[in-house]
């Protein structure tokens, strides 16, 4: 663990010495539901921390309101020294907080080259008049791509360059969307359950993806339901339940902590879910693609 | 000359089918379509509104003459503008919104350029359900070929305004397509392209949905304000009526027929459209003509509807079977299921 | 809207020019009078501007009285189909011809309503003619004639609007519910409407015979025409049918195939032009009546004029809406229903048969859309292409309402019925149906998720 987080006391909402992204007061409901009731939450520079949390616990709506996605009904979010409340998701990606999805959104139709492509940011030739003349955007266009390929090697997928990214396997699309997400160079990276649904052997390798992140300068924040995984990565980790923080520190120290292995097993375990929890638990689970009658897949 | 097998007229039917391929209503639905191309080929947008951009280029050329007196090219800069006004007003209230509610919008928006050019409250601007009818002069002044002269060769024979507006047509389709083109192989289309796919994930990106999709719904509601004016300067007039709701259908199939998401299938689609329906409809009415078809069953103005029942019947089932069009390739459809 | 007024700035002038034109019409027509055998007469030729085609159409029924220079009514007719009355009087001289202008159609009104007489001067042996200038709905509402806002036309037109939400409400339903459980628009929606109404039609004038020629000497209904009481149900079983049909053959197998949302939607289209257009083909192009219960004299319920027909239609509606609230509320398949709508996977795990309450969806938002249909063609006409005009007016209440939701559908088809009746108040009738569709817009800007619609999650 970095030894500017090892003085810190091990408890929700305490503050960070160089704080990349700062949350205030901030709540969202859903009708009756409070889906987020985060007080205080700072997230340091530089280092791999984990939300964790079990299912329902609002992690993803906490992470779509963080990344603009959703609108919190109040709250303030401070990245990088600058308010950015009420930002929308593009204008944060453009600010360098860059996310990734639990369903992953490889852009199936398009190679998995110009998936690369597209995380690129200011390309003169994504304006509409640029755009009608070649000779304008066709340096930067050489210059992205070979960046591109650079990226897709180090992420094993170089060979696949060419292909459609629909042809690519579930882990392998996780490694496109994080590469890709790279293209943006981000200050912080979000990645909401990278590990869901990845077989084990592919599961190592993307941790140590994540982990060249770090090594890069780059702040990373993940979202994972399951406690196991993060203990070997994060340096910091964050748990949820019901909307609120509710511990803070260490891996080490809160496989520990009673409140988060209450949360985990504790009250929900022996009563089953209400109507209103089990509402919200669905809610918060993304819709996939919508077929006829809402079949998902 | 006559080529006669029993009752048809084969060469008649033939000739007819071929020349309506590239006549102005040929050249309209591939304008039109192109333009929708560009709404839901590329950029995912639900446009079931088109013939109102095409109405709204018409009646901006058409009333830039007729109540303004402008010179012809800043008339076709008033269809422009017409066309951009009404994307905008689309655009803005629903661009955030799911696919389907543009979709209910548009064909509801394009409906109320329909009903208000043809009320007699504005009676005094677009002459109601009379249309426009004397904007085409400064048009025809411009045209360098002379009016009491066929041109062409074959079965491709018009009279000179005619085939002006001909050829005046097809060089736009040539720019548009070109432009097109362009356009989706620069990183523009590629951003418009991630947003059909993903929009959410164009977003985390960096990239404004919003903001392109407009741009999207601007570029292909002036290509069908294009078609709106070709429209109005091959036929010489804007008629409220010719703006039925059905007609974008009709700029769906053209589009889907081509294959959606390909630079040259509106083109494709209209000929193939424009010559399967003059067939079909020659044929129809040389059938009931002929006594072949009793007219107790169908007279000749009946043969005119079956246009929609072709179109409604290959709209449906194109959709379930061939969603890629006629030579589109299935794999690139399947990779939509993951 | 300031436009459209100067508008109706431009056209009084175009009446004032038309009035003109019919006082030195009148001129002509005193120098110039048609001879008549017997002896002298007075009369006129009534013409109006039919809104739809814009024919010119004559006048009948309208009642003139023909007054002598004291003013004492020395003869009284009718205009005859041709839209002319001719009235005898005893010699030659000035006569003054009075119209009744109470007794002109509805959508017809005096072009200058204070000028009921002319005074015409009869020359020996000859007919003297007078003209009246006649205009229709449209002109009248744009050159600002009948346009006194009284206590009893606002609720008048509110009545109205409520019949005709009503109406739109049991055609609205089917397609909330149906995009409720399936995320579907179904643009054909409009042609079940209109499905309900032409077998109404047929049933109450051919009976089953109409389409199965074989059966003519069967008894009703199928070899011959029956009430349409009788023919209403049938049309609504024929309803039933079309929605089973619809989803079993159509919908169910693309369900199965995995057939993309958006391409089901432009199937629903293809499909409705294709049924549009045979109703055309079967139906024609002309618009008719009912053969039952079609002229009916209103009813005076306090300042309200309303048909024994429209009563009982309104009232059979609110009946059916009531019992499908009741049914959504308190039945196990109603529960399922809404359930589907709510959470479509959670429904599944929880042991409801989705495909089956789905089924049920389509075949009861089908046989309400086709009751509705006959409602609509009784108290307007039967028309082949009703579903589309329909279409939009629904679509406007649904989104207004909130897709997907019954209770959203159907306050969202009442406001609509009573904003397109109240606002021929102010606009011409043939652009009521505008203002709902730009309500449809303004609504989606401000309040996207509908009046009864929730917040959804995005992203």
């Amino acid at each position: 663990m970095p030894t500017d987080l090892a003085q810190l006391r091990h408890e929700p909402g305490v503050s960070k010495p160089d704080p990349i992204l700062v949350v205030d007061n901030m709540r969202k409901r859903f009708g009756g539901i409070v889906a987020v009731d985060v007080d205080h939450l700072e997230i340091q520079r530089g280092v791999i921390t984990a939300l964790i949390g079990p299912n329902g616990a609002g992690k993803t709506t906490f992470f779509n309101v963080l990344t603009g996605f959703d609108t919190p009904d109040e709250g303030h979010t401070v990245f990088n020294g600058e308010n950015i409340d009420g930002a929308k998701p593009h204008r944060l990606a453009q600010k360098g907080m860059v996310r990734t999805f639990q369903l992953t959104k490889a852009l199936t139709k398009l190679a998995v080259i110009e998936n690369m492509k597209l995380g690129a940011k200011y390309q003169k030739g994504e304006h509409f008049l640029n755009a009608l003349i070649s000779p304008i955007w066709r340096g930067q266009e050489g210059d992205i791509e070979r960046r591109g390929d650079t990226l897709l090697k180090r992420f094993q997928l170089g060979h696949m360059r060419d292909e459609y990214a629909g042809s690519l396997s579930g882990g392998q699309r996780k490694l496109l969307e994080m590469s890709r997400s790279l293209m943006a160079e981000p200050s912080l990276v979000m990645l909401d359950e990278p590990m869901a649904g990845v077989n084990p052997a592919l599961k190592q390798s993307l941790l140590d993806h994540v982990r060249e992140l770090k090594d890069e300068g780059i702040s990373v924040v993940f979202v994972e339901h399951d406690m196991d995984v993060v203990q070997g990565i994060s340096d910091w980790v964050v748990v949820m339940a019901e909307g609120a923080i509710i511990a803070e520190g260490p891996p080490e120290s809160i496989a520990a902590n009673k409140l988060v292995i209450d949360a985990y097993l504790g009250s929900h375990h022996d009563a089953p879910l209400d109507f209103s929890e089990e509402e919200a638990i669905l809610k918060a689970s993304d819709r996939g693609g919508e077929t006829v009658g809402g079949e998902e897949e | 000359m006559h080529f006669v097998f029993g009752v048809f007229d084969w060469l008649f039917i033939l000739q007819q089918s071929l020349n309506e391929a590239f006549d102005v209503n040929a050249i309209v639905f591939a304008l039109a379509a192109i333009g929708l191309n560009v709404h839901f080929g590329y950029a995912g947008l639900l446009n079931f509104g088109q013939v109102g951009f095409v109405a709204m280029g018409a009646y901006g050329m058409g009333l830039a003459i007729t109540l303004w007196s402008l010179n012809p090219f800043l008339a076709i800069l008033v269809g422009v503008l017409f066309a951009v006004v009404f994307a905008l007003l689309l655009g803005l209230p629903t661009l955030r919104l799911r696919a389907d509610y543009l979709a209910i919008v548009t064909i509801a928006a394009a409906e109320i350029i329909r009903l208000v050019a043809r009320s007699t409250a504005m009676r005094g601007i677009t002459r109601g359900a009379e249309g426009l009818n004397e904007f085409i002069g400064p048009f025809r002044d411009l045209s360098p070929f002379n009016p009491s002269h066929d041109y062409g060769f074959g079965p491709f024979v018009w009279r000179g305004n005619q085939f002006f507006a001909i050829v005046v047509g097809w060089i736009l389709i040539l720019i548009f397509l070109l432009l097109v083109w362009q356009l989706m192989r620069s990183p523009w289309g590629r951003v418009v392209k991630a947003i059909r796919e993903d929009e959410d994930a164009a977003r985390a990106l960096g990239k404004s949905a919003y903001w392109y999709k407009m741009q999207a719904l601007i570029l292909g509601g002036v290509i069908g304000g294009f078609a709106g004016m070709v429209l109005a300067i091959g036929n010489a007039t804007v008629q409220p009526d010719f703006f039925v709701a059905p007609l974008t259908f009709f700029f769906w199939l053209v589009l889907i027929l081509g294959g959606v998401g390909r630079v040259w299938s509106p083109v494709v689609g209209s000929v193939i459209f424009w010559s399967l329906i003059t067939f079909v409809q020659n044929l129809g009415r040389q059938l009931v003509d002929n006594g072949y078809v009793p007219t107790s069953i169908m007279d000749t103005s009946q043969v005119d509807q079956i246009r929609f029942w072709i179109v409604g019947i290959a709209l449906a089932l194109l959709m379930v079977y061939r969603p890629q069009g006629i030579f589109g390739s299935r794999e690139e459809m399947a990779l939509d299921a993951h | 809207m300031t436009r459209i007024l100067d508008l109706a700035g431009g056209s009084r002038r175009l009446v004032g020019f038309a009035l003109l034109t019919t006082l030195v019409l009148s001129l002509f027509a005193v120098f110039a009078p048609v001879a008549r055998a017997d002896g002298e007469a007075i009369g006129t030729r009534l013409l109006y501007n039919e809104p739809e085609s814009g024919e010119r159409l004559p006048v009948a029924g309208v009642s003139f009285t023909v007054q002598d220079l004291s003013g004492a009514t020395i003869a009284e007719g009718v205009t005859d189909a041709e839209g002319v009355v001719e009235l005898p009087i005893p010699g030659s001289g000035r006569y003054g011809l009075t119209i009744d202008p109470e007794t002109l159609p509805p959508g017809v009104f005096l072009a200058d309503p204070e000028r009921t007489s002319v005074v015409v001067d009869v020359l020996p042996g000859k007919t003297g003619r007078a003209i009246f200038q006649l205009v229709n709905e449209n002109e009248a509402a744009v050159s600002g004639i009948a346009r006194t806002i009284t206590f009893r036309q606002v609720a008048q037109l509110t009545v109205e609007g409520l019949k005709f939400g009503v109406f739109l409400a049991m055609a609205a339903i089917g397609l909330s519910l149906i995009f409720g459980t399936t995320g579907l628009v179904n643009f054909a929606h409009g042609e079940m409407i209109g499905w309900g109404m032409l077998w109404a039609y047929f049933f109450n004038f051919y009976g089953f015979a109409g389409v199965f020629g074989f059966m003519k000497d069967w008894p009703p209904p199928f070899g011959s025409g029956v009430n349409l009481i009788f023919a209403a149900i049938l049309a609504t079983g024929m309803g039933l049918l079309f929605g089973w049909a619809f989803d079993k053959y159509v919908f169910a197998p693309m369900r199965a195939k995995g057939v993309s949302l958006i391409s089901a939607m432009i199937v629903t289209i293809g499909l409705s032009i294709l049924i549009r257009y045979v109703f055309l083909f079967v139906f024609g192009g002309v618009p008719r009546f009912f053969k039952d219960y079609t002229a009916q004299s209103g009813i005076q319920i306090g300042v309200i004029d309303i048909t024994p027909k429209d009563l009982v239609t309104a009232g059979i509606s609110v009946a059916i809406l009531i019992f499908v609230g009741l049914f959504l509320g308190r039945t196990r398949i109603g529960k399922a229903m809404r359930a589907v709508a709510d959470d479509r996977d959670l429904a599944e795990s929880s042991g409801i048969d989705v495909a089956k309450v789905i089924r049920f969806v389509w075949v009861a938002g089908s046989g309400l859309a086709a009751l509705g249909g006959v409602f609509i063609g009784l108290s307007e006409q039967v028309s082949w292409n009703i579903g589309f005009r329909i279409l939009l007016l629904i679509f406007a209440a649904v989104v207004l309402g909130g897709l997907g939701t019954a209770y959203g559908a159907l306050i969202g088809a009442l406001v609509v019925g009573i904003g397109i009746q109240v606002s021929t108040l102010w606009i011409p009738p043939e652009l009521k149906n505008l203002g709902a569709l730009i309500l449809l817009i303004v609504a989606l800007m401000i309040r996207p998720q509908g009046i009864m619609g929730r917040a959804e999650r995005v992203g």
